[in-house]
């Protein structure tokens, strides 16, 4: 009896240990492939979306480096028009929160606003900065540029002359210059790094924190409810403020831009979600095929139908989000409650389908 | 052993051995736990960096104790280790039991059926004669009790058979048995295990089997260690079962809690046996100590310790019943859910925001939820009812603190249970701040609406 049970002793532990493997990946193959998500999602998403954001970042910097050399009307509308397209494209590019970009936090370099104009003005005075610094993440990026291409004077004719004769222009110039570099270097540092990577994140398709597919899923839901629900949407619209915030609109200065970002956001989102390719019409595996494959082509269309009504909520709104919370702020807060509404489907139904790991903790089932 | 209950007798005598090998095991297990709960950095995860904490109703007065909570885990990790060696055995339990059950009562959000197994297994032990036998304190007083009351023995199984049977009979429920939810969701996310995950766990039919089979043995089980005959297979099962959940599920310790606790269902010669092995192998010890036969309690101690259990077991036998006093869905409300062997029986989620509104201008704003609590804080917060109102409570409070006046606050929420679609979980109309906590119904959970009702225990 006592052998038997010695045995049965060691061959759980042998059997435990062997099966506590949190962390390894096998590739699978089941029902759902996975993988085959995933080579979407990286070829015909990711990778084109990058490789057009990179060609339009390096158009920009070009666009930059002729307007500093060269600082007149038609050099600065140049200059204008490329940072528009440029930053029409970055929206479908910032929900990929994954690899090198959530390594160096690649979106709080490119993208963090409201703006903080007296950090632009204090580095341009001293001429000296550190923008990999933290504390340089608000002075920086498509804001920073919002601000100097438009905000940095009243007119066109007086922020010409902040590069053409005021006394420090040549630090201004400097400024612009330093912001494009910074820019185009992680843009092409992120994209390069993704390339080189896609095998490995097309191959770690395991169901663990660290799995390629839930980290895509937490970025994704994240991105929606903290970048575009809230960030476009809900803190300039004073949902989480006693009073509305409508300086803390994405691209403030330019000011009628800020319904064709968020337009933008909201179309990457939908298109990752239906899996659909970079700039063509083309569908392949995704999130939503995914859903419906676990039979709940009910929660699929609802999250499509959602993103849709939300969008055709924004579609009323004013070009500038400042101009429309000023008019009238309960048309944003309707736009804000569609998403909302996308958000729980995303958050609640869609995760609670897919069951993808979220925390390592303990559970015994709640 | 339920059968004869009533003609049982309460003077019978039995080897100290089991409970012995028994408080040896559980005590070295639970020495386990705390080192394996701190080195995965749960210590300062769960109860430091939150700002704010769910507390158990009228236990708020109970919180971590910043850096000293180390202290705390380090004494309840020692005692444990005491009381597995059955050094000061009487102390070391008492220790344990009240360093653990701070520990629990610190943060309701870690709220796990095994760690509730665990306190009220140390309670238990706290009047059992653990370490009459092969105990430090045995070589000490160079006296061991070879014999104890049976009913101290038994009153271990006796809760074993209690937890296993009701968690049988919580399984007993249409979602369970007829939609084989939530194991249905969860077994074909395990699609990355080997051999098993890319097709086992994909099987419609494998869902049904694994919910069936889980339900059975739970009923079964406690009666098949019960009879000697059985034993052996009922224990293999055991093993069996426990194992294959802890490859499935994230459930730390508790599988193996369960497999050294169900060797006390086995005659003392087997537990004999272990004992010589341990001395024989690992103590390589020869000496003997004086062996005494009996242990005996005082006959006013006996009673004590006796009307203590009885009220004990009434209470473990009762409130799984709670439930019924409530109106609505169990599993909706989570009134009287806890504390009754309810395991992995929900796959429940919920985005819950909330309002704070100045009641007289109708103005208000959106709390972002992330600004006080962890992501799972957040996570349990969002549709377990008892924790939006106290979190609502803390909204309302720290609000008020910050100068704004009359202040309402008023939560949005939405929950999917069981694979069902998310719905309205509270009433967005009812201030949420003016609403007492209390163990009496809320009626501001909005009932469950969903056409696929869940019948059954």
């Amino acid at each position: 009896m006592f052998r038997r049970f010695l045995l049965l002793f060691v061959s759980i532990v042998i059997i435990s240990a062997c099966s506590s493997s949190e962390e390894t990946a096998t590739i699978a193959t089941d029902n759902f492939d996975r993988s085959a998500l995933l080579v979407n999602i990286a070829d015909n998403i990711i990778i084109p979306a990058y490789e057009d954001f990179s060609n339009k970042m390096s158009a920009l910097k070009t666009a930059g480096e002729i307007f500093t050399t060269t600082p007149n009307q038609t050099n600065l509308n140049t200059l204008r028009a490329s940072w528009f397209v440029a930053y029409k494209t970055w929206q479908q590019i910032e929900v990929f929160n994954i690899g090198k970009a959530e390594e160096i936090q690649f979106s709080f370099y490119m993208n963090i606003y409201p703006l903080t104009v007296k950090d632009v003005e204090d580095n341009i005075a001293n001429g000296s900065y550190d923008l990999n610094s933290v504390n340089n993440q608000d002075a920086q990026g498509f804001p920073a540029l919002d601000y100097l291409l438009y905000g940095v004077a009243d007119t066109d004719a007086t922020i010409l002359e902040k590069y053409t004769s005021a006394a420090n222009k040549e630090n201004y110039k400097k400024y612009i210059t330093a912001v494009l570099n910074q820019m185009n270097t992680l843009t092409a540092s992120v994209t390069k790094d993704f390339k080189a990577q896609r095998n490995t994140f097309v191959n770690n398709t395991s169901n663990t924190l660290t799995g390629s597919v839930n980290e895509l899923i937490n970025d994704y839901i994240f991105y929606f409810e903290k970048r575009v629900r809230a960030g476009k949407f809900g803190i300039p619209a004073g949902i989480f403020s006693s009073n509305p915030l409508p300086e803390k609109v994405e691209g403030f200065y330019k000011n009628d831009i800020s319904k064709e970002l968020s337009l933008q956001a909201l179309t990457a989102v939908k298109n990752l979600f239906e899996g659909k390719y970079y700039a063509t019409a083309t569908t392949g595996v995704s999130f939503k095929a995914y859903l419906i494959k676990l039979n709940r082509a009910d929660i699929a269309t609802s999250i499509s139908s959602q993103f849709e009504a939300a969008e055709a909520e924004i579609n009323k709104l004013n070009n500038s989000f400042s101009i429309q919370i000023n008019l009238d702020n309960t048309a944003m807060t309707k736009s804000y409650d569609e998403l909302q509404k996308a958000v729980v489907l995303l958050k609640v139904d869609m995760l609670q389908t897919f069951n993808v790991s979220v925390d390592y903790v303990d559970a015994d089932g709640d | 052993m339920l059968v004869n209950k009533i003609k049982y007798n309460f003077k019978e005598q039995t080897s100290a051995a089991p409970l012995a090998i028994f408080r040896l095991f559980f005590g070295l297990m639970l020495f386990a736990s705390i080192i394996r709960f701190w080195t995965n950095g749960w210590i300062e995860k769960l109860y430091l960096a939150p700002s704010f904490h769910f507390s158990y109703f009228g236990f708020s007065w109970i919180q971590p104790i910043g850096n000293y909570t180390y202290l705390l885990f380090i004494i309840c990790g020692l005692s444990a280790l005491f009381v597995a060696i059955g050094y000061k055995y009487r102390i070391a339990i008492c220790t344990f039991f009240l360093s653990f059950l701070y520990i629990e009562l610190m943060d309701k959000t870690t709220y796990l059926n095994h760690y509730y197994f665990i306190s009220i297994v140390s309670f238990l032990m706290l009047f059992l004669p653990a370490n009459a036998y092969f105990s430090l304190d045995a070589v000490i007083r160079k006296k061991q009790y070879q014999q104890i009351p049976r009913w101290t023995i038994d009153s271990i199984k006796l809760l074993l058979v209690i937890i296993y049977f009701y968690a049988g009979l919580a399984k007993l429920n249409s979602d369970w048995l007829f939609r084989a939810m939530p194991l249905k969701i969860w077994l074909p996310s395990k699609y990355d295990l080997p051999f098993i995950g890319e097709n086992l766990m994909q099987q419609n039919w494998f869902h049904f089997a694994m919910s069936w089979s889980g339900m059975l043995y739970d009923l079964a089980i406690p009666f098949l260690l019960l009879n000697k005959r059985t034993r052996f297979v009922a224990f293999l099962f055991v093993i069996f079962f426990h194992v294959f959940t802890r490859v499935l599920f994230p459930i730390g310790m508790f599988p193996y809690i369960m497999i050294v606790s169900a060797l006390i269902f086995f005659d003392a010669s087997l537990h004999d046996k272990i004992i010589n092995f341990i001395k024989k192998y690992i103590l390589k010890s020869k000496k003997t100590v004086l062996i005494v036969t009996d242990f005996h309690f005082s006959k006013v101690k006996r009673n004590l310790v006796l009307a203590v259990f009885g009220v004990f077991f009434a209470i473990q036998i009762l409130l799984p019943w709670r439930y019924l006093m409530y109106p609505g869905e169990l599993f909706w409300t989570e009134e009287g859910y806890r504390f009754s062997w309810r395991v992995m029986l929900m796959e429940k989620a919920g985005s819950t925001n909330f309002k704070i509104v100045d009641l007289e201008s109708g103005k208000y704003f959106s709390v972002h939820n992330t600004d006080f609590l962890t992501s799972f804080q957040e996570k349990q917060m969002s549709y377990q009812p008892d924790f939006i109102l106290e979190y609502a409570h803390f909204l309302g409070d720290h609000f008020t603190k910050q100068g704004h006046k009359n202040v309402g606050v008023f939560a949005e929420s939405y929950v999917a249970l069981n694979g069902r679609l998310s719905t309205e979980f509270i009433d967005k109309k009812v201030d949420l701040y003016q609403q007492k906590a209390s163990f009496k119904h809320k009626k501001w959970v909005l009932p469950f609406q969903s056409k696929i009702k869940i019948k059954g225990i």
